[in-house]
Parts: C-alpha cells; sequence; structure tokens
C-alpha cells in the first residue's frame, strides 16, 4: 500500500532523487568484518587540543548563542590563517561567515546568488550534494565531464562550452572528492579567465585546501582579479579531523556574505558555540596536527595508488584528498556490479562512481583514510578479487 | 640527515612490521632503496632495534613489576656520571636509564618477577655501588600509555560510520 503521506510532500522534493550512497551504506552496514573503504572524513580523531579547548568552554558557561556570523574572535583568527595559509585577504566583520558545515555554506551561496532557472556548471565526478543544493536553491546544475583522460582536471574549452546566457555560476572543487584531482595555479588561472569574460561567479569548495601533497595549495581567491567574483568555501573537518563538529565558512565579498548571513541567521541562528570554541583553538594551535595527518595520507595515498597499479587498475596518482578513483572497466562490469561484488565477495566496501554524476560510472572511489593494516588487508582482498577476471 | 631517511625512521617509528614493499610504496621508492637505507641506519646504530609493545598485565600467568628509581650519586672524576651510569645498565633487569635534570641524577626503570626481587635489586646491587648516595623506589600500579600508544583498546575502534559521502 502506498503511504498516502507521500501526497503532502512537496512536489520538487519527491522528484529529488535520495543519495545513491545510501544503498551502498545499508549493503555494507549489514555484513559483518567488511573493511570499508567507502568513508569519505579521516580516521583520526580531532586532535586533543581542540577537544579540550571545546570542554574548557563548555565548563566556562559559553553555552549561549554568538553572534550570526560567528564568533568575532574566531573570524579574526580565520582572517589571519586564510591570508597567511592561503595569502587572500579577508575581513572578519563583512567577509567571512563562520556556518555549520561547508556543507551548509554551499547551500546557502547557491539560495544568495541564484534567481529561477540560473545556470551553474557543475564538474562531475563531484561530491553528491553540488546538484541537490543547486536545485533546492531553484537553480539549474549543468554539467561538465572531468574525464580520466586529463586526469580528471576539467578543460577550459568544455566550461567554455556549457555557458549559456543563463550561466550564472561555476562551482569548483579542488582537490576533489571523489577523484582527488586537484588544479594548479595555471589550470584555475585559465578558468579564472573564463569566468571574468562572461563575468561569472565561481563558488569554490576548498574543504581539502590542507591535504594537497606535492604542490603548495593555491585558492581560487588568490588568482589575480578572482577575489571579487570568488565564494570561497571551506571548513574545519577534513585537515583537522573534525568532521561531527559540523562547522565551516564561507569567504566572499561583502554583499554575498551580506546575503548569505541574512539566510543564515533566519534558518540557522548561528553555529554550534562550543564547535566555534575548538575550531579557534584548531586554528591558533592546530597546524602541527594537520602536517603529520597530512604525512600519514600522503604515504597512505602512494600506498593504495601503486598497489591498485600492480594489481592490474588504471588510476592516476591523485593530488590531494583522500581519495583514488580507479578504473574498473577492464572487468567488463559496471561500477555498481563492480562494488556489490567485492562487497559480497571479499567484504571490502567501495563507493560505486556513478554516484557522484555519470561521468563517475566505470570508476569506484576508494578512501584511504584507514589505517595501514587496514589497507594492507583490503588491497589483498582486491588482489584476490580479481583473480577471477584474469 | 636526508628528509626520505627521517621519514622511514618515522613510518618505523610508529610501526616495525609494515614489509619493506609496502613501506617502499608508501615512499615512492623501491624495495631495493628502502633495504638498503634501512641497513645505513643499523649499521650507524640510528636503527637500534625492533621490538614490540605489550600489555603484559593481559597475561595472566605474568604477575612482573616495574619500578622507578630515583638515584642520587656522586660523580666520578674525568667520567662524570658515565662510570656510575654503565655500572648500573649493565644488569638486565634495567630496562631504562636516564641521567636528569632536577632533585635526583638517574632515573631508573627496573622490573622484575616480583616486588622482592626488585628490593634485593635496591638493597643489594644499587646502593651498594660507591657512587650511589640514595635511592628511592617508586612501583608502578597501572599502566595507561607507554611510547605513545595508549593501552586501553577502546581507543582505536573506528566510530564512524561504513559509508559516508
Amino acid at each position: 500500500m502506498i503511504d498516502q503521506s507521500y501526497n503532502y510532500i512537496a512536489d520538487h522534493i519527491n522528484q529529488l532523487q535520495p543519495s545513491g550512497i545510501r544503498r551502498f551504506f545499508d549493503l555494507a552496514s549489514k555484513m559483518e568484518n567488511v573493511i570499508s573503504l567507502g568513508v569519505g572524513e579521516p580516521d583520526f580523531v580531532t586532535p586533543w587540543n581542540v577537544i579540550e579547548a571545546s570542554y574548557h568552554s563548555l565548563e566556562q558557561g559559553y553555552t549561549a548563542y554568538t553572534a550570526n556570523a560567528g564568533l568575532l574572535e574566531l573570524r579574526q583568527e580565520l582572517s589571519r590563517f586564510l591570508e597567511k595559509q592561503y595569502h587572500v585577504a579577508y575581513r572578519p566583520e563583512d567577509q567571512l561567515l563562520i556556518t555549520v558545515g561547508a556543507s551548509q555554506a554551499i547551500d546557502l551561496a547557491f539560495r544568495a546568488i541564484l534567481n529561477p532557472g540560473d545556470e551553474v556548471l557543475v564538474i562531475e565526478p563531484s561530491f553528491v550534494s553540488y546538484v541537490p543544493a543547486i536545485k533546492l536553491a531553484g537553480g539549474e546544475p549543468v554539467i561538465v565531464e572531468a574525464t580520466e583522460q586529463h586526469a580528471f582536471k576539467v578543460q577550459p574549452e568544455d566550461i567554455e562550452r556549457a555557458i549559456t546566457g543563463k550561466t550564472k555560476a561555476i562551482l569548483i572543487c579542488s582537490p576533489n572528492n571523489p577523484t582527488g584531482a586537484a588544479l594548479n595555479k595555471e589550470e584555475l588561472a585559465a578558468i579564472g579567465q573564463i569566468a571574468q569574460r562572461h563575468d561569472l561567479i565561481v563558488v569554490s569548495d576548498e574543504i581539502y585546501a590542507d591535504l594537497l601533497y606535492d604542490e603548495p595549495f593555491t585558492s581560487f581567491a588568490a588568482i589575480p582579479n578572482m577575489q571579487e567574483r570568488t565564494i570561497l568555501i571551506s571548513g574545519f573537518s577534513k585537515a583537522f579531523a573534525m568532521t561531527g563538529w559540523r562547522l565551516g565558512y564561507a569567504a566572499a565579498p561583502k554583499a554575498i556574505i551580506e546575503a548569505m548571513t541574512k539566510i543564515h541567521q533566519y534558518t540557522i541562528m548561528c553555529a554550534p558555540t562550543m564547535a566555534q570554541y575548538g575550531a579557534l583553538e584548531a586554528l591558533r594551535n592546530g597546524q602541527d596536527s594537520v602536517i603529520e595527518m597530512k604525512t600519514s595520507y600522503r604515504q597512505r595515498r602512494n600506498y593504495v595508488v601503486r598497489t591498485l597499479q600492480d594489481i592490474g587498475f588504471p588510476c592516476h596518482l591523485p593530488g590531494g584528498a583522500f581519495y583514488v578513483f580507479p578504473s574498473i572497466k577492464g572487468t567488463g562490469l559496471t561500477s555498481e556490479q563492480f562494488a556489490e561484488r567485492l562487497l559480497d565477495e571479499q567484504k571490502v566496501a567501495v563507493v560505486p562512481g556513478h554516484v557522484f554524476g555519470k561521468s563517475g560510472e566505470g570508476y569506484v572511489r576508494c578512501s584511504y583514510a584507514t589505517s595501514m593494516q587496514q589497507l594492507t588487508e583490503a588491497m589483498k582482498r582486491i588482489r584476490r578479487f580479481m583473480e577471477q577476471f584474469n | 640527515m636526508e628528509q626520505k631517511e627521517i621519514e622511514l625512521l618515522q613510518i618505523l617509528e610508529k610501526n616495525g612490521r609494515l614489509s619493506t614493499e609496502t613501506i617502499a610504496k608508501m615512499m615512492e621508492l623501491t624495495a631495493e632503496e628502502v633495504e638498503l637505507m634501512m641497513k645505513k641506519l643499523e649499521e650507524e646504530c640510528t636503527i637500534l632495534g625492533y621490538s614490540t609493545l605489550v600489555n603484559w598485565a593481559k597475561v595472566l600467568k605474568d604477575e612482573r613489576v616495574t619500578a622507578m628509581i630515583e638515584v642520587k650519586v656522586t660523580p666520578t672524576r674525568g667520567a662524570g656520571f658515565d662510570h656510575v651510569a654503565e655500572r648500573i645498565y649493565r644488569f638486565p633487569e634495567v630496562k631504562a636509564l636516564y641521567l636528569m635534570s632536577g632533585a635526583y641524577d638517574l632515573s631508573i626503570t627496573i622490573e622484575g618477577q616480583t616486588m622482592m626481587e626488585i628490593s634485593r635489586f635496591v638493597s643489594d646491587k644499587l646502593s651498594t655501588l660507591d657512587s650511589v648516595v640514595s635511592t628511592v623506589t617508586h612501583f608502578v600500579l597501572k599502566k595507561y600509555k607507554h611510547d605513545g600508544i595508549v593501552f586501553d583498546k577502546r581507543d582505536d575502534q573506528d566510530k564512524r560510520m561504513m559509508v559516508t559521502p
């Protein structure tokens, strides 16, 4: 019997597809002894000094709301951090907004800038929330594919080709989830020129900025003349291993931050106070932990990529984040079949690439944010699984 | 020291059981290069050994006791503290020995099968050394953390969900 209460749901929400990742989660969590390479978050626990600072704030009774935009002290520290790390200058008073995770910042950004029918270019394969966030804000996502042929780096001419009179913004995420691809300064500058030529806003999701392994990170806002049209989005989740704290931020020109803050004040009020105090400590004294975690991720990336290549998967070396995105086309299976059978036969969970967009078909996302012990066992099992295809 | 050597030492210090092949992949080197590097570090005594951290409290039959002994000594002319230190660390039951700043000079970590055994060490072997002026013995009641490793394994549980975006 169809549940009548579905009739109560708004049409555009009924039409929104639940994330394909959910189904996989249900499958994997019913099984035992599974090694999961499907987790999109650090395997580290938040550094102790951050946890302790948050404790302390609670003990001191800092349990009330903060300013809508977040603690001024935190925004000041963040402003210094952005200047020092990425050489971008943002005023703490009116160009920064503390949000509930980078996810909320993405939602706010699109709600603030999109008129109904405005188009946003989304580079796929991409994080699962982008397309729904744009749709929920009344916009039209337009997909631009980044292919393996170019190491999953989007090509400027493909962006150019997708632009219409209705295009309002480009959304980029570098280093990327799920491919790990990272754009260098020149590649970002090429996108910048297009944005300037067509007067587009660039929403730059830089949540993996601190997890770039082979070269220094360039923020899109640091590209000459780009800051005025950039909404820089990031957060504390990945670099500081703080996913559960739900704390992110947006940095943008004053008018955009004002607009985002307007929505934020009516819908959220402010980000959790205790998490903001933890983040303050992370910015002040967290860099050593970040460097240590980054070293460990880099080593694990190298291990996983080289082992997957040994096993026979075509797999590029991702520049950042903690994902590798090997091609499984040689098996003749779809990515969904591959992931299901790998889970079923060898109890290793990976995420089928198609959940990150159509262009992710033929690939799977493996997260290496898990212990070396688990990784070596997972690689053994994947090798065993692949024997049947040789 | 070369950056790669430091990286190798850091990897091994965390986990001495990784295979050479695995370490080679982690460091973007060949297995031969890693082996050569390890050999060099062993020869120059930068790497002194590969050991396993055991929580002996889990081994029911084993009731060994650990004590830390603070020792005040008179340094000897010419050799300073080194001479008396050597006299002490030669005993196999001495697991660690440090020269300290502050109220005493030497800190000994000692392991024995019983408290009696440790008290005999202090009264018969340690206190009788000419340069030893005084000793204070502290017995360890419980080990929480050793060499950076927390003994309570609840810490190791992966608290994340199985699959997340």
